[in-house]
């Protein structure tokens, strides 16, 4: 019960800080958005185009964003030496874990939707009717994406050229987040909608493990 | 020493003995002709890859809950030679497909689960280049080790539901594979599975001197 108050607590400051300077979210959308107009020179945006690649192009965009989205998670931490007295204010040290993963998928599912419209009128995929079902396909892609950056931005904080160590750590491990997440996201671009609860799995399975891994062993990153 | 170089010896006289059986032994494939003999060091260097993983993932779980050094050196040593491993399957898989699919690289699903896996474990040596301090690099290399083996069932799940053009493995299901390919594919694991012993042993050795080396200039210093 602790963890969790612990947690909520954490997640405020986490909110408050970003919501206060917007720096994340905007330079964030920017980026992706960049991303995606220079996506629509290496093939023809046309309808059909779209609906085959654009769902890998769009999770690929997440992608290498949440690389750089996840980065000052822990190393604002560094910068002001406020990581003791986070680890001193909280009796389970998983809650700081748990309060940042949730943060960064709020702020990675806050840029994604604003994206996913602004590829819809771009790439003239209709994104509105399996706006729910896409939301959870978004959701448990997003979790992946930022249970295993979150820890890993721990990681890459505490070494040298660590803004290019992250992508190097994090892209190759989100493979199996990146094929799932396009492949339901097609389906769902397809007229049926249709929810594929294989792929759905999959995202589930990577949730689980890491967030497990993340719960046994999160703690030994934080030490001093 | 001595110990060392007898089973050098050994290691090396297997390793004769399966490239002898590779080339002179093992019947010659139907279809594919000579080249399919790449088989013998291509799949066995695979799992050989994958089992020096599992060790290295075994050193990191061991580093993280004893915080002996000697599990963070198993942890590298073994990493190290799976990634050598891996890189002798990456490199003699091409050797096979050009003549058997006619091109020299095919995304299908073990090939890219391969790489992938190749490309995992090259960040983890990366990283450890990265870390300054040993008990932090112990640490955090640890850390990515226990995440980067659990990925990687789940690496080969999403790309084998995703595409698979690549032969289904035959040795362990099928009786098709013929008995005396069967025996010498055997022979070729072992001496890998030998070798690959031997190298983690050596590069264990190596780190072991290091830190010895270590903490004598650190008592040179303090004089």
């Amino acid at each position: 019960m602790k963890l969790l108050s612990h947690t909520a607590v954490l997640l405020q400051k986490e909110l408050q800080a970003e919501f206060r300077s917007h720096e994340l979210l905007t330079t964030a959308s920017i980026f992706i958005l960049i991303v995606i107009v220079l996506f629509s020179f290496t093939f023809d945006p046309t309808s059909g185009e779209s609906k085959q690649f654009g769902p890998g192009l769009l999770w690929l965009a997440f992608l290498f964003s949440a690389s750089l989205m996840l980065q000052p998670s822990f190393l604002k931490e560094k910068t002001n030496d406020t990581l003791s007295a986070l680890r001193l204010a909280v009796a389970d040290p998983f809650a700081i874990f748990l309060a940042k993963l949730c943060a960064n998928t709020i702020f990675l599912l806050i840029t994604e939707l604003l994206l996913l419209l602004v590829f819809g009128v771009f790439f003239n995929v209709s994104v509105i009717s399996a706006f729910p079902k896409l939301a959870l396909v978004f959701f448990l892609g997003s979790l992946g994406v930022s249970t295993t950056g979150t820890a890993l931005s721990a990681v890459s904080s505490q070494a040298r050229m660590r803004e290019v160590l992250l992508p190097i750590l994090l892209l190759p491990l989100l493979v199996p987040v990146l094929i799932p997440s396009a492949e339901a996201t097609r389906a769902l671009f397809e007229p049926e909608h249709a929810l594929r609860w294989d792929w759905l799995g999959i995202l589930i399975a990577f949730d689980l493990v890491f967030l497990t891994a993340l719960w046994l062993f999160g703690e030994y990153l934080l030490e001093e | 020493m001595a110990k060392t170089g007898v089973y050098t010896l050994l290691v090396c006289l297997l390793m004769g003995m399966s490239a002898y059986a590779a080339f002179y032994i093992a019947p010659t494939e139907v279809t594919m002709g000579l080249v399919q003999r790449i088989f013998y060091l291509h799949a066995p260097s695979g799992m050989t890859s994958l089992a020096a993983f599992l060790v290295s993932f075994v050193g990191s779980v061991l580093y993280l809950l004893t915080r002996k050094p000697k599990w963070d050196w198993l942890a590298v040593s073994s990493a190290e030679v799976g990634v050598a491993f891996c890189t002798v399957v990456l490199l003699t898989g091409p050797i096979w497909a050009h003549p058997a699919w006619g091109v020299w690289w095919a995304w299908d699903a073990r090939l890219t689960s391969t790489l992938v896996l190749w490309l995992l474990y090259v960040a983890f040596l990366i990283l450890r280049t990265m870390m300054e301090d040993d008990g932090r690099r112990a640490v955090v290399s640890a850390f990515f080790g226990v995440f980067a083996f659990l990925d990687v069932p789940l690496v080969y799940g999403s790309i084998w539901w995703w595409r698979t053009q690549h032969p289904q493995p035959v040795v362990f299901t099928s009786a098709a594979l013929d008995p005396t390919m069967r025996k010498v594919f055997y022979l070729s694991w072992l001496s890998l599975m030998c070798l690959m012993a031997l190298l983690i042993r050596q590069r264990y050795e190596l780190e072991s001197s290091r830190e010895e080396l270590r903490v004598l200039e650190q008592e040179l210093e303090a004089r």
